[in-house]
């Protein structure tokens, strides 16, 4: 069987890749600790040896769209290209072409389809800055295969909290009922506060420094019952509009498991949004 | 109210490079021209197979032709596909973030809850 050896929850912030490759003037004064912690992260998915990578992600209206809109969508294809030319423009990140392990996603199909999850599916899926940025951030030789996992975190009517932390729970299990001998990390993106077309936005801090230091205390200790209490549909509009991207880091603790501590917190407070950084070792993960 | 057909207007003029200048130059003929020619294809279909009935009400068709994004963001448009489309349009007027803080400021009279922008 395959094991589980890292659980990753990130935020995914569009900007770090010219902040990160800015040079003299053009550098802002906030990268060289950005890329520190970065790479500090980075570590984390590196020690933990993984074959292939289980990414979770939202597309940001790029090739889903709202005549034909998947609550949760698995890719399916041997390869997958990424960003898009309005991402090249505003982030300037750059273009590039990932390898899909076809096997796993078919497995994650079959048996989220069996386990009550009506999952879409895509065999030609382009893969956005939810799913591009942690390989830039995480996994910048990008030498794994992966398999997307799109959420929609974007387009009402959403899927609730609930169904989050569920689809996550499946998803480990899926993955350590793969029969076949590889390390999978699972990784997540989403958001804490964000405010996005709106008067709150690209402010000094995030828009709710409150929201944020709750839901990194959620995280970081496990408190999925605790953050289901509080969070609602309703609920995440009042810390910024594009706050419900929280929902993916809840997907990713119901991967981690309930009251499972990370092992590795980090955040790092910078203009516009409070950046998170979560990695958990399953301990119960390996079968083979 | 259409806030489908405003998102389909931002959504298929933001991925256009040649469409994001004509809409920047010429707002009120470029929406004109959309509506008439492009509001009713279905993105995924043959122009044949095209849709028969959607169509701006004279707001939406206004508030387009006149750049006014605290507008939409009233009318419901997605927050997100105006941001970006505007950004691509006139960030290059500004300083650094300019645009976006200013973007802001002219939506500071927003209160909670803001508009629905389920569609």
């Amino acid at each position: 069987m395959a094991e589980l050896v890292a659980v990753v929850a990130s935020t995914h912030h569009p900007f770090y890749y010219r902040a990160s490759t800015a040079t003299g003037e053009e550098r802002p004064p906030f990268a060289d600790e950005w890329v520190r912690k970065v790479e500090a992260f980075r570590q984390t998915l590196t020690r933990a040896r993984p074959d292939v990578l289980v990414m979770v992600g939202s597309d940001h209206f790029h090739q889903l769209w709202l005549d034909n809109m998947p609550q949760f969508l698995v890719g399916k294809a041997p390869c997958y290209d990424g960003n898009f030319f309005n991402e090249e423009r505003e982030f300037g990140l750059p273009r590039l072409v990932c390898a899909g392990q076809e096997d796993l996603s078919a497995h994650l199909l079959r048996e989220g389809l069996d386990a009550g999850f009506d999952l879409a599916f895509s065999n030609e899926l382009r893969i956005d800055h939810s799913i591009t940025c942690p390989i830039i951030t995480l996994r910048p030789q990008n030498d794994l295969p992966i398999v997307p996992v799109y959420t929609n975190i974007f387009a009402p009517p959403l899927p609730r909290p609930k169904r989050f932390v569920q689809l996550g729970r499946a998803i480990r299990e899926m993955v350590e009922s793969w029969p076949a001998r590889r390390r999978v990390a699972v990784i997540g993106t989403g958001h804490l506060s964000l405010e996005l077309g709106g008067p709150r936005q690209f402010g000094p801090h995030g828009p709710d420094p409150e929201f944020d230091r709750k839901a990194v205390e959620w995280i970081s200790s496990g408190d999925v019952e605790g953050c289901l209490a509080e969070v609602t549909l309703d609920s995440l509009h009042l810390p910024g509009n594009a706050t419900h991207g929280f929902m993916d880091f809840m997907l990713m603790m119901g991967v981690a498991g309930d009251g499972r501590k990370a092992d590795y917190v980090d955040t790092y407070d910078l203009f516009h949004t409070m950046e998170a950084y979560f990695t958990w070792y399953p301990d119960g993960g390996g079968r083979s | 109210m259409s806030k489908y057909l405003l998102n389909k207007f931002l959504f298929t003029v933001d991925r256009d490079p040649e469409l994001v200048e004509r809409y920047r130059a010429e707002p009120r003929a470029t929406v004109e021209w959309w509506e008439s020619a492009r509001a009713n294809r279905i993105l995924g279909c043959h122009a044949d197979e095209s849709s028969t009935w959607l169509c701006f009400e004279d707001a939406e068709r206004e508030a387009l032709a006149a750049h006014d994004y605290p507008r939409l963001f009233e009318l419901g448009a997605h927050p997100f596909l105006t941001l970006t489309l505007f950004i691509a349009m006139f960030e290059r007027d500004h300083p650094p973030l300019g645009f976006q803080t200013e973007y802001a400021r002219r939506l500071a009279h927003v209160r909670l809850p803001y508009p629905d922008i389920a569609t």
